[in-house]
């Protein structure tokens, strides 16, 4: 239960007070939901599902009618669910294996060359960098964090990149041995 | 002895700057053998590369501080490396700014006679140079800051100084090398925005040379130099 899911995020939305599947749809895709807002029939489901497991409780249905016109509140279990979820720490990916890697390795078992292809990678990350910081920069806060994220994991990888080019020698002897 | 890149350079619009097959070494330290590229008119251009790559002798050269050992540079229609020298300190006084990583600053001036000095270089009377690197405070966020010993700020203030008057003479272009290599990074992220959003209203052209991937991500492309030569450009539209 490591990372966060649909149900998880609107236990936490509801916890912070009582609301309508409307608002939680408004307040997901303002602050989870930047690349993939949620559908409509996606938050009604999964509260239908929360409130089946006795983690939501719905509440009347105002007058005015329709779907949209019943507030739901968090249950203790929601909470409990939600408050375990909190406290866990994600975990620290390790990519011991990656893509990058695994070409690298290809390239130069087969003879190919594996400066070129870091070179393309190297112009494509930095590329996918200068998105993220024009984002950034004409974004509001939550844009900046979330970029932020997305740089320095691609500023990472940048320097393994560099790193790689410059052991691409002594790593060709190990991969023909 | 050719020193044709591996990937042709692309830019957006009219060459402003060109350098075409250009050495230089120190002593018996080859530091670019064979760099060429181009630097199109109000283009941000990023140059990379790891340490001792020879792309800050690159940057020398494109301003004109180097003179290369063979080779060609190109500014706005004139050869750079036959010129004299007391033309190219004129070019370079009228036409470059400058921002470096460090001690750029005189401490014992004041922040406004330091952004005021290349107008008053320029021949600027010097209430005027002072009233004209005022207007610069407030574009900088450096409010305040004007009678301030630029012994006595802090680096990212100091920073933002050097940028004042790096730009203060409108130059066609600026060099700024590793501009926000010893700050840390939120205070290099304001640098690079104030640099990046004054540059573009003075529709100014950058030569950025950085280690740093995060402020490379504020240029239009980038050029890596590997070996004392510009391996890599990505065009702008990528």
């Amino acid at each position: 239960m490591a990372f966060m899911t649909v149900p998880l995020a609107l236990l936490g939305l509801l916890e912070r007070e009582p609301s309508y599947g409307y608002d939680l749809k408004r307040d997901y895709d303002a602050y989870f939901g930047r690349d993939k807002p949620l559908q409509f029939g996606q938050v009604y489901a999964t509260l239908s599902r929360l409130t089946r497991d006795g983690k939501v409780a719905p509440g009347e249905i105002e007058p005015g009618g329709g779907p949209d016109r019943k507030l739901y509140a968090i249950t203790d279990g929601g909470k409990h669910e939600f408050e375990t979820w909190l406290r866990q720490p994600i975990d620290p990916a390790p990519h011991l294996q990656t893509d990058l890697f695994v070409k690298v390795v290809f390239a130069l078992m087969l003879g190919r060359s594996a400066e070129r292809y870091l070179d393309v990678q190297r112009a494509a990350h930095l590329r996918r960098m200068r998105e993220l910081t024009a984002l950034k920069r004409k974004g509001d806060l939550v844009d900046t964090l979330l970029a932020d994220h997305g740089l320095f994991h691609l500023e990472a990888d940048l320097r393994w990149i560099d790193m790689t080019a410059a052991r691409l020698p002594a790593l060709a002897e190990v991969v023909s041995s | 002895m050719s020193g044709t890149n591996a990937l042709a350079v692309v830019v957006p619009s009219r060459c402003l700057l060109e350098a075409r097959d250009v050495f230089y070494d120190f002593g018996e330290t080859p530091a670019l053998r064979g760099a060429s590229l181009s630097v199109a008119e109000g283009e941000i251009l990023a140059v990379m590369g790891p340490s001792g790559s020879g792309k800050s002798t690159l940057l020398y050269a494109l301003a004109g501080i180097l003179a290369p050992k063979h080779g060609e540079v190109d500014f706005d229609g004139q050869r750079l490396d036959t010129m004299r020298e007391e033309q190219r300190s004129r070019l370079r006084r009228e036409r470059f700014g400058f921002v470096f990583q460090f001690g750029q600053l005189v401490p014992e001036l004041t922040a406004e006679e330091n952004v005021a000095l290349p107008l008053l270089l320029g021949g600027t009377r010097r209430e005027e140079a002072l009233r004209v690197a005022r207007t610069w405070f407030e574009r900088l966020e450096l409010e305040g800051l004007e009678r301030q010993r630029a012994g006595e700020m802090s680096g990212g203030q100091a920073q933002r100084v050097a940028l004042a008057r790096g730009l203060v003479a409108h130059p066609k272009v600026l060099f700024a090398d590793e501009p926000t290599g010893s700050l840390d990074s939120l205070t290099g992220e304001l640098v690079m925005e104030l640099l990046v959003t004054t540059a573009r209203e003075e529709g100014t052209t950058v030569v950025l040379v950085t280690h740093e991937p995060r402020v490379a991500a504020y240029a239009d492309r980038e050029v890596i130099v590997r070996d004392g030569r510009a391996v890599t450009s990505a065009p702008v539209a990528g």
